[in-house]
């Protein structure tokens, strides 16, 4: 293993001097990216996401609960990425391990800090009751570059959900699901971009061949405004000042493309 | 991010924070270097209320040995807070926060090491936090530093941090626990300043491309002001050694 990352190092590196990637791309340029949104029924919401030959499912179910206390106005949401066995051979079953554990934190970070879902309009009964959204994402096939491919699922996936109505009976405290559906409240979409460093390249959208011999990551997590809702330097490496700033600029460009290939995938349906 | 009280104003009129610090000033930081029997290297750091301990074991024998690599040694960190280090009791043990921060700040270090140097070995770094009021990661990764090198580990440069974030509408360093929980984006870095290479960045918050970049450059100061800080605190315990034994 370690034998055939040193050769393939070189010849990563050496295809580099030319602005060249072991795929064809150049540097700045995504792999092809597919979306279908609503392919599991039993879920309120879906997508599976082709990047590359990356692939990941995402499915949203809602259930009902009490808010945080110090939120008591605002439905919860919670991120949670396994990393199964059939994906890859470096996956392991068992509870989520420091690379699952990151990459659902990443996804969660972007859309939460940029308020995506309006959380205020998941509420039941102020206090007690809220919707908690549970977006949960399922890796199918690693070739790299799995925080995309899951922030990406995410956003397509909660787009598609649809919530039944729930009416609140105050005289017995029941809860009766109506057979009314509304959308989840969506406002934004926020999508991450990531990088990976290899000498002194950045190269976004890094396959899994790259991401084996690269010194470090960084992923940009940009909206349709142009806020930047998460970032992350992942791995070892170091970057310069001047090359965050590119990479911002390169993050919300290929956004703004990904994001007309999710908005794209709803219209399908 | 907590909902913020009405009435709490986390900059007042005059541009003070309500520890009394203006914008761009640190909490007041001390380092002790050395302060362990058994590890190899330790240090201790209290930045503002948080109260820092970290030490380095190693290189020693890695255990479970398949995690051995032939041609260096690897890089093990581990973040942890003691129960009684916040304000509500924390479950022992690492929760997904942890294991998260563990994995940045090893990334944080691991590029300020020369770990081709001692194949088949690992070096481990332990921190442990007495207590925490915000910027412990960043508290943490000065602590690792300055123990890695009191461990007489080979480093490229030593690794500073701090926290640049945004509380009412304005960018500030250093976050205390009141501007953290109600601020509106935090900022970690960790940067070896002799190459001015960032090793560590994140942001949670939501920023345009312009304040996030600000908050970038302002924690990079205040990391390097940090860094002189590390300088001291090694050039003290180390000085004092060799004047001792002339």
């Amino acid at each position: 293993m370690e034998v055939v990352a040193s050769i393939m190092k070189d010849y990563i590196i050496e295809l580099l001097k030319d602005g060249k990637r072991i795929d064809g791309r150049g540097l700045e340029d995504y792999r092809e990216l597919e979306v279908k949104t609503n392919v599991i029924e039993k879920a309120e919401g879906s997508a599976w996401v082709k990047l590359g030959n990356t692939q990941v499912m995402v499915g949203i179910k809602a259930d009902v609960g009490e808010p945080f206390p110090d939120l008591p106005n605002m439905g919860v949401m919670t991120t949670n990425v396994e990393l199964v066995p059939l994906a890859s051979p470096t996956f392991e079953p068992g509870p989520p391990d420091e690379r699952s554990i990151e990459l659902a934190r990443v996804v969660d970070r972007g859309i939460r800090e940029s308020q995506a879902i309006d959380l205020e309009k998941l509420v039941i009964v102020p206090g007690k009751l809220v919707r908690i959204i549970f977006i949960d994402v399922h890796v199918l096939d690693h070739d790299g570059n799995l925080v995309d491919a899951a922030g990406i699922g995410a956003m397509a996936a909660l787009l598609s959900t649809k919530l039944p109505k729930i009416e609140y009976n105050e005289e017995t405290g029941e809860l009766v699901k109506l057979d009314e559906y509304e959308p989840l409240p969506v406002r934004k979409i926020p999508i991450p971009v990531s990088f990976a460093k290899i000498r002194d390249n950045l190269l976004v959208d890094p396959n899994l061949e790259e991401e084996h011999v690269m010194d470090g990551k960084i992923t940009i997590t940009t909206d349709e405004n142009g806020y930047i809702s998460a970032v992350q330097k992942s791995e070892g490496g170091s970057f310069k000042l001047e090359e965050l700033m590119y990479a911002i600029d390169i993050a919300s460009k290929r956004a703004g493309e990904i994001r007309k290939v999710v908005l794209d995938s709803l219209n399908k349906e | 991010m907590m909902e913020k009280p009405e009435e709490l104003k986390l900059l007042d009129e005059k541009g003070y924070r309500i520890d009394g610090r203006k914008k761009y000033e640190l909490r007041k930081i001390d380092m002790k270097i050395g302060v362990l029997k058994n590890a190899n290297g330790s240090a201790y750091v209290e930045w503002g209320k948080n109260k820092i301990l970290a030490a380095v074991y190693g290189p020693r024998e890695i255990h479970p040995k398949h995690l051995q690599r032939s041609d260096r040694a690897i890089l093990r960190v581990r973040y942890n807070m003691a129960p009684f280090s916040v304000e509500e009791r924390k479950k022992p043990g690492p929760d997904r926060r942890s294991v998260e921060i563990s994995k940045v700040i090893r990334g944080a270090l691991e590029p300020a090491l020369i770990l081709e140097l001692f194949p088949r070995t690992s070096i481990d770094v332990f921190i442990e936090v007495l207590q925490a009021d915000a910027g412990t990661r960043v508290a943490g990764i000065v602590a690792a530093s300055l123990a890695l090198a009191d461990a007489g580990i080979p480093m490229k440069d030593l690794v500073s941090a701090c926290a640049a974030g945004k509380i009412e509408d304005e960018l500030v360093l250093d976050l205390n626990k009141e501007e953290d929980n109600y601020g509106s984006a935090d900022v970690p870095v960790a940067i070896m300043p002799i190459k001015n290479d960032i090793t560590l960045l994140q942001m949670d918050g939501y920023l345009t491309k312009e304040e996030f970049l600000e908050a970038v450059k302002l924690a990079i100061k205040g990391a390097k002001a940090v860094y002189q800080k590390q300088r001291e605190a090694l050039k003290e315990k180390y000085l004092n050694i060799i004047s001792e034994e002339e």
